[in-house]
């Protein structure tokens, strides 16, 4: 269990039976008073933000949540389907729960799934990741300028700024923690 | 190669107008006739009290504000006292909170606490002449009479219940850390007064309201800035104070905590008076435009 002391911005912890993390916190108290802790709270199911206020005294169950090594499997209409590769148990996640994380997912790629009372809640993505450009505007003969960027669509949909030199078919590597380009591929 | 630490070096503008402030303020109270005196920071005892947890040390205590010292010394026949020093709060660190702080206090014999409010309104227009301050984005006006409202009106005013309820819940402070010292103190510094008489130990009750104390604290731009009393100088209804925050300190858990004996029999020699307590550090942040308490000292216990 925590206490009111171990609470800090990143800390992971039950609330009315949901794993909540703390995104903003501070210590407060009316100076005769009784100690205060602010803090903003996530719900790491629903993402709603609310503030709530801790008095000492006040105890914290850990949020039990659990990251399982899974395998991306394939997308349909239930949405994104992940499969733990030891126990072959499959978990699915939806859209909002991946946000642009799903534009950097390729058949087959390795991932760490959170889970939360066996349901799958957030996602986290190897840091690299190679996709293919399906659609850039031609390089214009002479634009050497480092800088220069363009427009680009990539295999999974994902649209992004490339260099003028990368062209339909190359391959890319980007990074899926900021979703820019990194650097060209060769296959 | 040798390097800078750079956070530190920084915050030389700071800490520039920072040792400038502290100047003035000496300035202020000397030019006022009052007495700068320096007590021990060390202590066999603080006044009991429910929710300000000291520091030990060897046995004895650190000081958590310089009061009974000071009080000691006004019944000794010194009539205007000041002192800047620091006091030690166990577990108090937030963006306006250090465990260790700087304080002012100062005490004025013959006076009550309405003399304190015009000594502030005074002491900030020493402090920033130009009558107004700049603070996250809005404009504070200092020019005086500052507003005065009662514990009991800001309840009304934008608390979800009453004082009483409240307190019968156990809610007051966090009702009014949430709901109302948000609003105080703009766009001029509130007085916050009348203190049920339950919330302050030291201070002397209202004559004609003996539920309420004669107690305010001044807020700025929402921050709490200082806490001031006309003094309580029944020697035996302090005791009986301090008996009722040691039970409820024990049955809160906390250590024992010994009744400040050589305090409690001085104190019947003690004119009326009226003090205060005044956090430097806020008061900075007040007039440098600091965000967070860490931006105007030198070292947080974090960078030890």
């Amino acid at each position: 269990m925590y206490s009111c002391a171990d609470l800090k911005k990143g800390l992971k912890v039950m609330i009315d039976g949901e794993p909540h993390v703390i995104a903003q916190f501070d210590f407060t108290k009316p100076g005769k008073g009784q100690a205060l802790y602010k803090c903003k709270l996530r719900n790491m199911i629903t993402g709603s933000l609310f503030d709530r206020t801790y008095r000492s005294g006040e105890t914290f169950e850990p949020a039990s949540l659990e990251d399982r090594d899974m395998q991306f499997l394939y997308k349909d209409e239930s949405g994104y389907v992940f499969m733990d590769q030891k126990s072959y148990e499959q978990v699915h996640l939806d859209e909002e729960t991946l946000g642009d994380d799903r534009f950097f997912l390729k058949d087959n790629m390795e991932v760490d799934i959170l889970m939360f009372n066996d349901r799958g809640i957030g996602i986290t993505l190897p840091n690299f990741v190679n996709l293919k450009v399906i659609q850039s505007d031609p390089w214009v003969k002479g634009d050497t300028a480092a800088g220069n960027n363009k427009p680009a669509v990539l295999e999974t949909g994902y649209a992004l700024q490339v260099p003028s030199f990368v062209e339909e078919g190359d391959l890319i590597q980007v990074d899926t923690r900021t979703g820019q380009y990194v650097t060209r591929v060769k296959e | 190669m040798q390097t800078i630490n750079w956070a530190l070096a920084r915050k030389r503008p700071i800490l520039e107008q920072r040792a400038r402030i502290l100047q003035e303020i000496r300035a202020f109270f000397i030019a006022r006739g009052y007495l700068e005196v320096e007590t021990p920071q060390r202590l066999p005892g603080n006044a009991p009290e429910t929710y300000i947890e000291p520091i030990a040390s060897e046995g004895w205590f650190l000081q958590t504000s310089p009061e009974l010292c000071l009080k000691r010394l006004l019944a000794a026949g010194y009539p205007q006292l000041f002192q800047i020093s620091h006091c030690w709060r166990q577990g108090e660190r937030g963006s306006r909170h250090l465990p260790e702080y700087t304080m002012l206090e100062w005490y004025r014999a013959g006076v009550d606490y309405h003399h304190l409010m015009t000594e502030c309104e005074e002491l900030l227009r020493h402090l920033a002449p130009a009558g107004t301050l700049q603070w996250q984005g809005r404009r504070l006006d200092l020019s005086p009479p500052w507003d005065r409202l009662t514990v009991q009106e800001a309840f009304l005013r934008w608390g979800e219940t009453t004082v009483a309820a409240a307190l019968a819940k156990d809610r007051f402070d966090e009702l009014l850390a949430v709901q109302i010292e948000p609003h105080l103190g703009w766009p001029k510094p509130t007085f916050l007064c009348e203190y049920p008489a339950s919330l302050a130990a030291l201070a002397r009750r209202k004559p004609d309201d003996p539920e309420v104390a004669e107690r305010f604290e001044l807020y700025l731009a929402g921050m709490e800035l200082a806490n001031a009393f006309s003094e309580l100088t029944d020697s035996g209804e302090q005791r009986q104070r301090f008996e009722q925050e040691e039970r409820q300190r024990r049955s809160a858990g906390k250590p024992p905590y010994p009744m400040p004996e050589s305090f409690l029999q001085e104190l019947a020699s003690m004119p009326p008076a009226a003090g205060i307590a005044l956090g430097i550090d806020r008061l900075v942040m007040l007039l440098t435009g600091a965000t967070t308490i860490d931006e105007v000292v030198a070292f947080t216990p974090e960078i030890l």
